[in-house]
């Protein structure tokens, strides 16, 4: 032990080798079926139909993903629908819900009025359970305000998402300092000007962070609860359509699956620290 | 402005003075508004009608009547298939919740130790599954139930099996498969929290510890790393909880809907039967408030547990 340099202390070097290799080796699990998709999506037919099927890919090409919108297209709603559909929920739904919740987020986390914490209380509740389980009251609620068949039946329950509120009030509890606000105050400045100028530019990894989860999830939706009419439906649903064609489209339905996996995964990539650093303020306070 | 608050006498306040007071807080309220109003709308007033027809009998034509707990009996006396349900909920969310929850925690740990490259590297790589939205639909083409599925080509091709496996209809691989794919997309939002949770522990304190006898990495982590974690542990274990029963998606998307043999019918499931399908809206109310109760119960008592650690 006292030959070798000890830069950190409590570490052994069999300890830090045999921790490499657990979580290289499962790390190695996790990316394994993502791996199996791109080259699944890469092969040509007749690599396609090589019994058993390999691992790799001799002759890589686009034809699947072709294929797929080719396919897309050949339904009676443009595949150019789908995009826009989910572009326009996705976008809409993550502006909408990055500014309203960072305004409430605002007003809970820097005000202290009758209800405040009530109000709090009952978000964070609602993290405890999924909408999914309230799915069909809440299809009562869109039927009478009329948004059955259209895009905010997706966009308005996005931009109450309880989780974007939390993180965002969280996060600015933790970085924006009463003093600021004060002081500004003092300087004469209204509530909006104090939230737009001082208070966001402050909390940027969060609604990062919002803008991240919120598109996600956006983009992940299928909305096929509330949306009949097929030139509204969601491109992770006329997607999802090709995957269930079965083993003919094997190839197609590999491309699919790649495909939607691309946006998220390079979203992440480029928003990753701003995410961790706003996760950091992210747990509950007793 | 705090200390201000603190030196005034506690007293009740008049009808007047609460007005006046909410008055000049109007700012706060009005930014609330829009937050507040969506949530009343797609939250709050869709579990009080849940919880309202749950004790009536409402097909959605006729006008509901009260029924009072006969839904409630009838879920737990005369519905075989909900006990299945129950059963299976039980079994998934049991297993895929404590155990996503470990392997949050332990590659978050574990991915602390390398250095913030690599760490970025291996939180993507470990992330990505549960953020690409139908990724888990690969298990579909790798487990696929003809011949030129992965699995079975070279099960067959070893000569181990001689006819392909129908691996999601089959009732004896259905519930180990979806377990292992829940597994699979379960570092999500806790995984995260907890890769921040590790990187804000303060450093000073594994050295105070050294000094005082901590030797190895375990019992630092015990000792003085967890202790630091709680709020970490607690915003995890709900995300976490909730992840586990809202596995009805990803199961449909495996299996389809319903299952075969309902092998991995799960409440939620139940629900989607008796609401989607059948159209029986007291008793699909009936049994979403009973998930809904499940779950909160659920996440309290996790959390009185956490509250224990360290002390």
């Amino acid at each position: 032990m006292a030959r070798i340099k000890q830069t950190r202390i409590n570490r052994s070097a069999g300890g830090d080798v045999s921790l490499l290799i657990i979580v290289l080796l499962f790390a190695f699990i996790m990316v394994l079926p993502m791996y199996y998709a791109i080259v699944q999506s890469l092969k040509p037919l007749d690599e396609l139909w090589i019994f058993p099927p390999r691992f790799w890919v001799t002759h890589p090409t686009f034809k699947n993903f072709q294929d797929l919108f080719q396919n897309l297209n050949d339904s009676w709603v443009p595949f150019s629908r789908y995009i826009f559909n989910t572009l326009f929920v996705s976008i809409i739904g993550t502006f909408g819900h990055v500014i309203i919740a960072s305004m409430a987020a605002y007003a809970l986390s820097k005000k202290r009025f009758y209800g405040s914490k009530f109000i709090f209380k009952t978000v964070q509740l609602s993290l405890m359970f999924t909408t999914a389980v309230t799915s069909i009251p809440t299809f009562m609620v869109m039927r009478s305000l009329h948004l059955i068949d259209t895009y905010w039946s997706i966009i308005l329950p996005a931009f109450s998402s309880s989780l974007g509120l939390y993180l965002m009030k969280q996060h600015m509890e933790a970085m924006v300092r009463d003093a600021i606000i004060e002081a500004a105050k003092i300087d004469g400045a209204g509530e909006m000007r104090i939230f737009w100028t001082i208070v966001m530019p402050m909390v940027k990894p969060a609604w990062l962070t919002l803008i991240v989860f919120s598109f996600q999830g956006l983009w992940n939706a299928t909305g096929a609860a509330y949306i009949y009419s097929e030139q509204l439906k969601s491109l992770n649903y006329a997607v999802s359509q090709i995957v269930s064609a079965g083993i003919a489209r094997a190839g197609t339905a590999a491309a699919s699956i790649v495909f939607m996996m691309i946006l998220p995964i390079l979203v992440f990539v480029f928003s990753q620290s701003s995410i961790v650093e706003t996760m950091s303020s992210s747990g509950i306070k007793e | 402005m705090k200390l201000k608050r603190e030196k005034e006498p506690r007293r009740r306040l008049t009808g007047k003075e609460v007005a006046a007071r909410m008055w000049s807080d109007r700012a706060g309220y009005l930014m609330c508004l829009p937050f507040v109003a969506l949530f009343i709308c797609f939250t709050v007033v869709p579990v009080a009608i849940s919880i309202f027809y749950s004790f009536t009998d409402f097909n959605m034509l006729q006008t509901p009547h009260f029924v009072w707990f006969q839904n409630y009996t009838r879920l737990f006396l005369r519905d075989d298939i909900f006990l299945i349900a129950i059963r299976n909920t039980v079994i998934l969310a049991g297993i895929t919740g404590p155990v996503g929850y470990m392997m949050c925690f332990f590659f978050a740990w574990a991915l602390n130790e390398f250095t913030p490259r690599v760490r970025a590297v291996l939180t993507l790589m470990f992330y990505a599954p549960s953020i690409s939205g139908n990724a888990y639909l690969i298990f579909t083409l790798l487990f696929s139930g003809d011949s030129f599925g992965f699995i079975n080509a070279w099960l067959i091709k070893l000569g181990l099996i001689n006819s392909p496996i129908l691996f999601f209809q089959d009732t004896k691989y259905m519930m180990p498969l979806v377990i292992v794919v829940l597994l699979w997309t379960s570092l999500g939002t806790s995984f995260l929290s907890f890769i921040a949770g590790f990187q804000g522990v303060d450093r000073t304190y594994y050295e105070a510890a050294a000094v005082d006898g901590v030797s190895n990495r375990w019992q630092e982590l015990w000792y003085v790393t967890l202790p630091q974690m709680k709020e970490s542990l607690m915003f995890s274990a709900v995300m976490s909880i909730t992840g586990a029963f809202s596995v009805g998606p990803t199961i449909n998307g495996l299996v389809g809907f319903p299952s075969t043999g309902y092998a991995v019918h799960t409440i939620m499931h139940h629900l989607e039967d008796y609401g989607g399908q059948r159209f029986e809206m007291g008793y699909a109310s009936a049994i979403a408030t009973l998930l809904f109760v499940l779950m909160i119960v659920c996440n309290k008592v996790i959390q009185k547990m956490i509250r224990k650690v360290g002390n």
